[in-house]
């Protein structure tokens, strides 16, 4: 039952806003069919399938709002949670920041959603790990991974006229293969909206060779390095600028797009002229929903074009106070680079690291955007071109901000998964001298 | 884990797409009603006991649960967002086969519980051509009808919601008057009611209470472009609205005028400190790299704990369980059955718990019914012992579940979750002033901040909420940009000393992740200040 038709939606809808007796009323509906399969120990640990429906009604009377969710759909259930709304409404106190809900939005085609994905069974989800563990049989090598699809829609009506509906499909896959002395250890995840597209006996090979490459690795002395970030590594590091996009913070001082004297980084250069960052719901590589959760259309933004702060994220109450368009924040975000694979970056360095994988990725400061993590599975030291030995892992502090700003040179972009937020990204592998390595790490 | 999940809470905007809790929202005076009295829920659990036994289950628990939250949140003088949920509905876990299985179901009736019991076997029979291990379970004593209840003294629920939003815009109105540019401040309200009953014989009824109330205060220099933040030094316990009525006994004096906070919270006092402090943070000098000896405050060693003893010594990450998320453990079982493997130097005493009174952990009963209880991990310096459940105590020779199982909801799976993990107060009498007369170089280090730790728990980084240098037995100021770094076994071999029972209090971690797909859970650690010689400390200001 939890994926509605947009007719079916838009009736559904309809009879909520029909209860109401607020000023305004916004309601958002969301169902989706999720599975699963974990494994580990060279066997499969846990298997599951969730089916989910969440309706969740705001209620304006003036300023005060009230919010209220709820899983039924049956006649009384949806009543009673307008209801319960309005009476949240009534006991909040007003909030001066509250802004009229959105009127009729003009949305592109959606091209998020795969057929196939969501027709993904039990079965084809146990075969796809059968091909991952016959890897491991073959390496004898020990294998952990985990396969989760989602099959969802999201729609929204508004007292104000606006409807808004979408579904969409994603698979993420993530695999770790570790030699059975626990002395290698290699990673490899791929996420897409389309499954067909997952190869999951490719994605764990190379998993595999990195975990048997990486075993007995050196120590090298800590110190700045020039180092190659594979798409994977990259993802958790770039994502913090983009999570840092909102110009409420920045124009409050509080940012690390903030500048003395009250000023932001907006329209200024902030990073190598090199890096220009974009979003685009309609990137057959990288689609994502055409409206955000309030409504607001999402459209192709330039983010970073040239190494310049072009856009920020604005709430509507934010934008209307400065007088700008509200851009809501993207749901994925792409980089552009250049045309060399990842081979040809590593052939082109005299001396420097490849990190495969980043781990435990936190803010240290704020005002500089410097984060603290760990190399994971998988780290290689490169001399003339080619790649010498595993080296064991690192903690680095550095800034994204900072580290665009050391760019050397940019790969092909591929799509990627953030193993921090699961978010899917389109970036490129790039090369980066002075990347800051504090410590050594014994963890493989 | 869950750091996401909390940003977006906390920054919870207009508009219920921010708010990333299950269940249904339910207004105020509703949520103190039961749904169902203590027999129902016992004739709803033999249905699904019942039923799979007929179906050739050789062991069966249900968990029925309701779970109800309230999230206030608010910035400056602004109320962002009331909301308030609830979940209700019925896990059933079976043993068929040698093999788990697991179904869930928000139709609580005998026929969907039935019909949710069937489906558990089911998937437990199809599990079992997967299965490599035949499940094991530790005995466990049938307790028979039992009932336990965190003793909170005032129910948050049933505190108006405008007392407690007039509160927290006190607290904002106290941190602005003082100097901040900003606050934002959240009040998280917890009650998890747990009614279970396995085949073993047991039918617990239990009532459970979690609150932290924390804010975030901003302080900005225009001219510079400089800002300083500062947390609350709240922690969430396992307690009612209590916790939030200031009590003279519990206000811990630390060093600075520094105040912390034991049993109860004063969260406008706090505010005025934090403003305060972060206008000092913006005058005060960054601190010099290089080996100092850290005296750290217990709701800054809390977490230190909770990353560098408490996972590492779950047993499924130390078996492999976690290789592809959390990651895996330096604490072997090898290590382990040394005997004389030194984790820490001889005065470090970890216990592990699920009974201190106050703290996150606490439960009369785990989520697979085993009554808790606190054991030793590390005793004298030497690991001793891990945190493991029913189907885990045969890897380690033991005949008994330490009873931290938990499921963050009924429709969830219940696994190994880490219990409260705490040091032991030093044996002498011995103050937080002595401690700081006895260093020479050193940095006082209280309150949470920025930790990073490697997948198997060796090398890690913690910052903190606020950092004075020491001096020749004297602080000598606050100081900006400290982490330190350090490999668990050498940090806890330099434990040097511990202060005594009197300065004992509690840290809490109230969204702790772990598995995939991820549940939450919240556990607490004690500690009294303690030192430790010679640590890295590394300077973390940049320049963009």
């Amino acid at each position: 039952m939890a994926i509605l038709t947009k007719d079916e939606a838009q009736a559904l809808l309809k009879k909520v806003l029909s209860y109401s007796k607020a000023d305004e009323c916004e309601v958002n509906l969301n169902g989706s069919n999720n599975g699963n399969i974990r494994y580990a120990r060279n066997a499969v640990s846990t298997s599951g399938g969730v089916s989910q429906t969440n309706l969740v009604v705001s209620s304006a009377f003036g300023k005060k709002l009230g919010v209220a969710t709820i899983n039924e759909l049956d006649d009384a259930s949806l009543e009673k949670v307008v209801r319960r709304s309005e009476e949240l409404a009534q006991l909040a106190p007003e909030n001066p920041e509250f802004v009229s809900f959105l009127g009729p939005q003009k949305y592109a085609e959606s091209v998020t959603f795969v057929p196939a994905t969501a027709a993904i069974t039990p079965k084809l989800r146990a075969d796809a790990v059968a091909q991952s563990l016959q890897v491991a049989k073959e390496g004898k090598l020990v294998a952990a991974g985990y396969l989760e699809d989602n099959n969802g829609f999201a729609a929204m009506m508004n007292s104000k006229g606006l409807f808004a509906y979408n579904t969409s499909t994603n698979v993420n896959f993530s695999v770790t293969m570790r030699t059975t002395d626990g002395k290698g250890s290699g990673y490899a995840t791929r996420g897409y909206n389309d499954i067909t597209k997952l190869d999951t006996k490719a994605v764990t090979k190379i998993a595999a060779e990195k975990g048997l490459k990486s075993a007995a690795a050196q120590a090298i002395e800590p110190g700045k390095y020039t180092v190659i970030l594979e798409p994977a590594a990259a993802a958790v590091l770039i994502e913090n600028i983009f999570f840092g996009l909102d110009a409420r913070q920045a124009d409050e001082g509080r940012s690390f797009l903030s500048k003395p004297g009250g000023k932001t980084s907006l329209g200024e250069k902030l990073v190598d002229e090199r890096v220009t960052m974009y979003s685009d719901p309609l990137n057959p590589e990288l689609p994502t929903s055409p409206w955000a959760g309030d409504g607001r259309p999402q459209e192709k933004v330039t983010w970073i074009d040239k190494g310049v702060v072009k856009n920020l994220t604005y709430s509507r109450y934010w934008a209307a106070k400065k007088g700008v368009k509200a851009i809501p924040s993207p749901d994925g975000v792409i980089m552009e680079g250049g045309t060399k694979s990842l081979d040809e970056l590593i052939k082109s360095t005299k001396k420097g690291i490849l990190v495969t994988r980043l781990w435990y990725i936190r803010n240290v400061d704020p005002q500089t955007l410097l984060l603290t993590g760990l190399t994971r599975d998988g780290t290689f030291y490169i001399e003339n071109g080619v790649i010498k030995y595993p080296i064991k892992n690192f903690r680095f502090n550095e800034s994204p901000v900072i580290m665009l700003n050391n760019l050397e040179e940019l790969g092909r972009p591929e799509r990627t998964v953030s193993v921090e937020t699961n978010t899917n990204y389109l970036l490129p592998p790039m090369k980066i001298r002075d990347f800051n390595f504090t410590s050594l790490s014994d963890a493989v | 884990m869950k750091r996401r999940e909390f940003i977006q809470l906390s920054g919870l905007g207009i508009g219920g797409m921010l708010i990333p809790v299950m269940g249904n929202s339910i207004p105020i005076p509703l949520s103190l009603e039961e749904r169902l009295d203590i027999t129902q829920k016992k004739k709803l659990a033999d249905v699904a006991l019942n039923t799979a036994r007929s179906m050739g289950a050789t062991y069966t628990d249900v968990r029925i649960g309701r779970y109800l939250n309230q999230f206030l949140t608010t910035r400056e003088n602004k109320v962002q967002n009331i909301v308030n949920t609830e979940s209700f509905g019925v896990g059933i876990r079976v043993i068929v086969n040698n093999t788990w299985g697991f179904a869930s179901t928000n139709i609580v009736t005998e026929d969907g519980i039935k019909k949710s019991a069937e489906k558990a076997v089911a998937i437990a029979k199809a599990n079992s051509k997967f299965q490599s291990e035949p499940v094991k379970l530790a005995p466990v004593k049938a307790y028979g009808e039992v009932v336990w209840k965190t003793p909170i003294e005032k129910n948050p629920f049933a505190v108006p919601v405008s007392e407690k939003v007039d509160l927290l815009l006190r607290a904002n109105a106290a941190a602005l008057e003082n100097g901040a540019n900003f606050i934002s401040s959240n009040l998280f309200q917890v009650n998890e009611q747990k009614y279970f009953a396995s085949t073993d014989g047991s039918y617990i009824d239990q009532d459970v209470h979690r609150i932290w109330p924390t804010f975030t205060v901003t302080t900005t220099d225009k001219t510079t472009g400089m800002f300083k933040t500062r947390q609350a030094l709240s922690a969430p316990m396992g307690m009612g609205y209590e916790y939030m009525i200031p009590k003279a006994e519990d206000k811990v004096q630390g060093p600075e005028g520094i105040i912390l906070y034991r049993n109860s919270y004063d969260i406008i006092e706090d505010a005025m400190a934090a403003a305060r402090q972060t206008k000092e943070m913006l005058r005060a000098k960054s601190i010099e790299p290089g080996k100092y000896d850290l005296v750290l405050e217990p709701n800054h060693l809390g977490l230190t704990i909770h990353e560098s003893v408490g996972h590492p010594l779950e047993l499924d990450r130390v078996l492999g369980y976690e290789a592809n998320y959390a990651g895996t453990s330096f604490a072997t079982m090898e290590k382990w059955k040394s005997g004389h493997f030194n984790y820490g130097s001889n005065i470090v005493n970890i216990f592990a718990d699920k009974i201190q009174p106050g703290s996150l952990g606490a439960v009369g009963y785990d989520d697979e019914g085993v009554k808790c209880k606190q054991w030793d991990l590390i005793k004298d310096g030497v690991l001793v012992n891990y945190q493991a459940i029913r189907d885990q105590a045969h890897i380690l020779n033991q005949n008994e579940s330490h009873g931290c199982c938990y499921a963050q909801s009924w429709s969830d799976v219940q696994f190994q979750r880490m219990p409260n993990v705490s040091l032991s107060p030093g044996k002498d009498p011995y103050s937080i002033n002595e401690m700081i007369r006895d260093v020479e170089k050193g940095i006082y280090i209280a309150g949470r901040g920025s930790y990073s730790i490697d997948q198997q728990r060796y090398n890690f980084q913690f910052g903190g909420t606020v950092f004075y240098e020491i001096k020749n037995g004297a602080i000598a100021g606050m100081v900006n940009d400290v982490a330190y770094q350090s490999n668990t076994q050498e940090f806890w071999n330099s434990c040097v000393k511990i202060c005594d029972e009197k300065d004992y209090r509690l840290f809490g971690s109230f969204f702790d992740g772990k598995g995939q797909p991820s549940q939450v859970s919240a556990v607490s650690h004690g500690s009294s200040t303690a030192r430790f010689n010679g640590i890295n400390v590394i300077n973390t200001g940049r320049t963009l």
